[in-house]
Formats: structure tokens, C-alpha cells, sequence
């Protein structure tokens, strides 16, 4: 039989293994969790008691539908699931997964996303996290991530999770959102006609935070036990908290992509390196992408998404498989509705252009803007050059939280896009693991 | 000191008790080592490149910002491990590493 390997048990995931089942493979399916959902509808360890419509709210029936589908996969043998594994590296068709060895004939990957960050002075202080962070705690530990929260950033997750905070009273002390009214006004319009229920949702949901939201802000600092900030109008605000939620959208997680032998290509839309694949999500010989690791387009596309690509596996193994144009017509909506959102909640370039010298820009290793200037002026505007020399993107998150901003930092002073500055290589491990599991015999 | 973290829900599970810095606390059964330290500690540990602490970040595996220490000398990532029943956790390397 085929090998085939499956990475990720999250939406994408989830449908690509259950294609494959129904056309008669039996995948390997590993996951980092503990049990199959992915982010977006992880489940909270056993003996947690609050039910999937408190958890997941309007998503709830799907978030049930998709972990009820691979607990039978599971039960019935269908898959070969691999929990609490994470793949470090791929090489030659072979999934290194710790100490373990995974040969595989095709590959899907369906790694999922981040948060995707934009740097403010002080964000390296304990009691600041990703707004994913807020959501994890809340939804999988029934916690909040202090007693007074400041939200910022922008996109959809900046709104769903303060109302899911003040829902389990949680106390927020603003929602900070770097895109101004105009700005989202503008995007909302296409997303409203890509998908109108989904956006009256969205704005019902705003309606909900009430004089808590403020549009259009920049961030300027994050002290011990404040949120220094500006208004739409400029004005200097202070907001006293003990926690702070940061995230400006989703950043693919791709290293995996990458290493096994993606081409990549600057997506303006969404102001990162993407991997490049074909509408089912082929990117390779055997090798096919699903989910937000391949294009940002949530839960709901993930779904579609994963269902593409083991639709494009099973056809390259002369397999047919009904009902593909259905999917990519619901894929291509979502996208357009996906893209409409990026631009109403764009990359908040002029916040980042006003970061002081002295501030933080990795905080796996406490590198400033400054130094990672003075290794640019070095080295050149290139991206793993300031790497080498500077090590941006050598800390043991591997760049996942400062490329970005970066590139970006590194573009704006040599006068270029941050395309010409280039994208960081993914080097394994893409996680650290034990030196004991790098050993061959 | 006061937690960073706040329990709102799911707080009828069974204690687990374990130690932190030669500390005695008390976590829940299905908390994460993260959970059980940051709802009676500020933090998790000392930054090594900074003055300031740290308390992890994305809770989801990536940022690895949560890497601590057991007093036997081995290390998880808070936000990823169960508390187990008798942890020994240390939020900085114990004495004597590496022996």
C-alpha cells in the first residue's frame, strides 16, 4: 500500500486523512497535541467538563463533527495516529520525529499557523503573550492570562477572543486595534460579500466590546503594569494591565514545507513568504500543503483544503474522486473573503517604523533593533546574511516570531520591499530536540 | 506572590501536588506544568539575554520560551507537559549542572 503521511491533526488534517480512508489507504497521521483538533478547536486534556458550545461558541457543531471524525478513524484502525510527536525534520522521503524514523511515498503537510507578531518595545516581559496564547489558556486550561488584559493587534482573533474572555469573566481592560475604521470599512466590504453571515457575526461580536474597542491606535511601549499607547487622533493613552494578548493575523507556519523542497513566493496580501502550490495544493512531487500553512484562510478553508489535497494525492496515485469542483469553488470563495480581511486588518507598518533602537526585536534572545541594524550595515540587506551575523532568527524559536517584522525593519532602512530582503531558510531541527535523538547508529 | 495566570472554569479537578524552586504547590489534574506554576507564580524563569522574567508566550509549542528545569537535571517545555503528581521543577538549571 502507499505510504502516505499526514502532519497535522487540526481542520486540514483531519479531512485529508479522512479522504484517504474512504479511498482505502491507511495514513500515518502525527500530531504535536495530545488529542486531534488542531489550534482553533484543540480540546482540553480529559476530565475538563465544559461542553463544545462553550468552548468553540458558533463553531461548536463543527469542532464536534471534525473531533468525532477522527476519534472512529482512530478506533476503527484507520489511521495510523502518532500523538504528542512532532516531525523535526524531512529529508528524502523520510520524517524524522525525534528518535523515529517515518518513510513516507507522499506527504501532506497540514501544519496549521501562528500568531504572525509585529514587535512593541517591552514585549518581552513575562505577563505579554499571543492573542493565540489568551485563546489556548482560556479554551484548554480555563484560564485567563491575568486579571486585567490588554488585546492588541488586529484581525479576527483580536475581537473573538476578547468577547470569549469577557464571556468567561475574564477582566479586559481594552481592545487595541491597529487598523483604523476607514481601513477595515474598506476590506469589510469584500468580506461581507464573500461571506455575509460570517462578517454580520464579526460586527455583532465588535458591537459586544462596546467602549473597550478603540480603532486605528498605535502602540508605543508596554511597561511593568501598563499599556502605553495613541488614539486614532494621536493622543497619548495609558492602560494599566497585568497581561497583554498580541497578534496582528496568522503567520503559516511553513519549515516543514521548506524543507521538503517547497518553492516559496511573497504574497502581498498577506505580507509573508508563502509556499507555492497549484489550487489543490500540490507543491511538489508527493508532496501537497492543506490549511492555514499553505494560505491563510482559517478553520473553514482548512477544511476544504485538506480535502483538496488528498483529493490531488489520491488522483497523482490514479485514484478519481468526486465532487473536487464543489470544493474548489467553496476554496475559492473563501479565499477572496480571506483576502478582504487582510486588508481591513493589514500589517501595521507605521507602528513598526516607530520602534525605538533600544527595543527588543527577538525575544528568544534579547536582540534590539539596534544591534540587528548594525549587522544589516555589515552584512547587506539579506535576510539569512543578518541572521549569521546577528543572529536574528537563530534563537530556539527560529525566527517564527521576529522575521517578519525583520524583513521588514531591514527593507525600510536599505530602501527596499521586504521581498528583496529575502526569506529565512528553515533549518532543521524546526524544533529543539534531545541531542540523544540526533544520534544515528 | 499572586499567580499571572486566573482560574474561570474547571476548577472541581483533583489537586496534584508538586515543587517549584523547593516550593510546595498545588496544581489540578489536566493543568500543564505552565497552568500549575502560573496560577501561584508570577513567572516560569530568569530571560538569559535580559534583566526581565519570563512566563512563555504562545502556549502552543512554537515560540519555545517556556523551556524549564526538573532537579534531576532534565528539561520540558512548561506549556506542552502535564503536571504530574511529585514534580521537582526548578526555574533555573540546579546546582551543579551539568555534573
Amino acid at each position: 500500500m502507499t505510504r502516505v503521511l499526514v502532519v497535522g491533526a487540526g481542520p486540514a488534517g483531519i479531512r485529508a486523512a479522512e479522504r484517504l480512508v474512504r479511498a482505502g489507504l491507511r495514513p500515518v497521521v502525527v500530531d504535536e497535541a495530545a488529542r486531534a483538533g488542531g489550534q482553533i478547536y484543540r480540546r482540553p486534556p480529559e476530565g475538563f467538563t465544559r461542553p463544545p458550545e462553550k468552548l468553540y461558541g458558533s463553531e461548536a457543531g463543527k469542532a464536534r463533527a471534525l473531533h468525532a471524525l477522527f476519534d472512529a478513524m482512530v478506533a476503527a484502525g484507520q489511521v495510523d495516529y502518532r500523538p504528542q510527536s512532532a516531525v523535526h525534520a524531512i529529508r528524502d522521503g523520510v520524517a524524522h520525529v525525534g528518535a523515529a524514523r517515518i518513510p513516507h511515498d507522499r506527504l501532506i503537510l497540514a501544519t496549521g499557523a501562528t500568531d504572525r507578531l509585529v514587535p512593541v518595545d517591552g514585549w518581552q516581559r513575562a505577563g505579554v503573550y499571543s492573542l493565540g496564547a489568551a485563546q489556548i489558556a482560556l479554551k484548554a486550561q480555563g484560564v485567563a492570562i491575568g486579571r486585567q488584559i490588554v488585546l492588541a493587534g488586529s484581525g479576527p482573533l483580536l475581537t473573538l477572543v476578547a468577547t470569549q474572555l469577557l464571556a468567561a469573566g475574564a477582566g479586559v481592560a481594552a481592545v487595541l486595534d491597529t487598523s483604523s475604521l476607514a481601513t477595515q470599512m474598506r476590506g469589510g466590504i469584500g468580506m461581507a460579500l464573500a461571506r455575509p453571515a460570517v462578517t454580520a457575526r464579526g460586527l455583532a461580536m465588535r458591537a459586544r466590546l462596546g467602549r473597550l474597542y478603540h480603532a486605528g491606535v498605535r502602540l508605543e511601549r508596554i511597561a511593568a503594569d501598563a499599556v502605553h499607547w495613541r488614539d486614532g487622533r494621536g493622543r497619548a493613552q495609558v492602560t494599566e494591565c497585568d497581561a497583554v494578548a498580541l497578534g496582528w493575523h496568522l503567520r503559516a507556519e511553513t519549515q516543514l514545507a521548506d524543507l521538503a523542497g517547497a518553492r516559496f513566493a511573497w504574497s502581498d496580501t498577506w505580507a509573508q513568504w508563502l509556499p507555492v502550490a497549484d489550487e489543490m495544493g500540490r507543491a511538489g512531487p508527493g508532496l501537497y500543503l492543506a490549511g492555514d500553512g499553505l494560505r491563510i484562510l482559517g478553520a473553514d478553508g482548512a477544511e476544504v483544503a485538506g480535502a483538496l489535497a488528498a483529493n490531488a494525492c489520491l488522483n497523482d496515485l490514479g485514484i478519481a474522486t468526486p465532487g473536487a469542483r464543489a470544493l474548489l469553488r467553496r476554496a475559492r470563495r473563501l479565499h477572496r473573503f480571506a483576502a478582504a480581511m487582510a486588508r481591513a486588518f493589514p500589517w501595521p507598518s507605521g507602528q513598526l517604523d516607530a520602534l525605538p533602537d533600544a527595543a527588543v526585536l527577538c525575544r528568544c534572545e534579547g536582540i534590539t533593533l539596534g544591534q540587528m541594524r548594525d549587522a544589516a550595515g555589515l552584512g547587506g540587506a539579506e535576510a539569512n546574511r543578518v541572521k549569521s551575523l546577528g543572529r536574528i532568527g537563530m534563537g530556539r524559536c527560529q525566527g517564527r516570531y521576529c522575521q517578519l517584522a525583520a524583513a521588514a525593519l531591514i527593507a525600510r532602512h536599505a530602501g527596499l520591499a521586504p521581498q528583496e530582503v529575502g526569506r529565512l531558510r528553515g533549518q532543521p531541527p524546526v524544533r529543539p530536540v534531545p541531542v540523544g535523538a540526533l544520534l544515528e547508529d | 506572590m499572586t499567580g499571572q495566570l486566573v482560574r474561570l472554569a474547571e476548577t472541581g479537578r483533583a489537586p496534584v501536588a508538586f515543587r517549584f524552586d523547593g516550593q510546595d504547590m498545588t496544581g489540578l489534574m489536566g493543568d500543564t506544568v505552565l497552568t500549575a506554576i502560573l496560577t501561584g507564580a508570577g513567572s516560569l524563569r530568569p530571560a538569559e539575554f535580559g534583566p526581565e522574567r519570563r512566563a512563555g508566550f504562545c502556549l502552543m509549542g512554537a515560540c519555545q520560551d517556556c523551556w524549564i528545569w526538573a532537579e534531576d537535571g532534565s528539561r520540558l517545555r512548561a506549556c506542552s507537559t502535564p503536571l504530574a503528581a511529585g514534580m521537582r521543577l526548578l526555574s533555573e538549571a540546579p546546582q551543579g549542572w551539568p555534573a
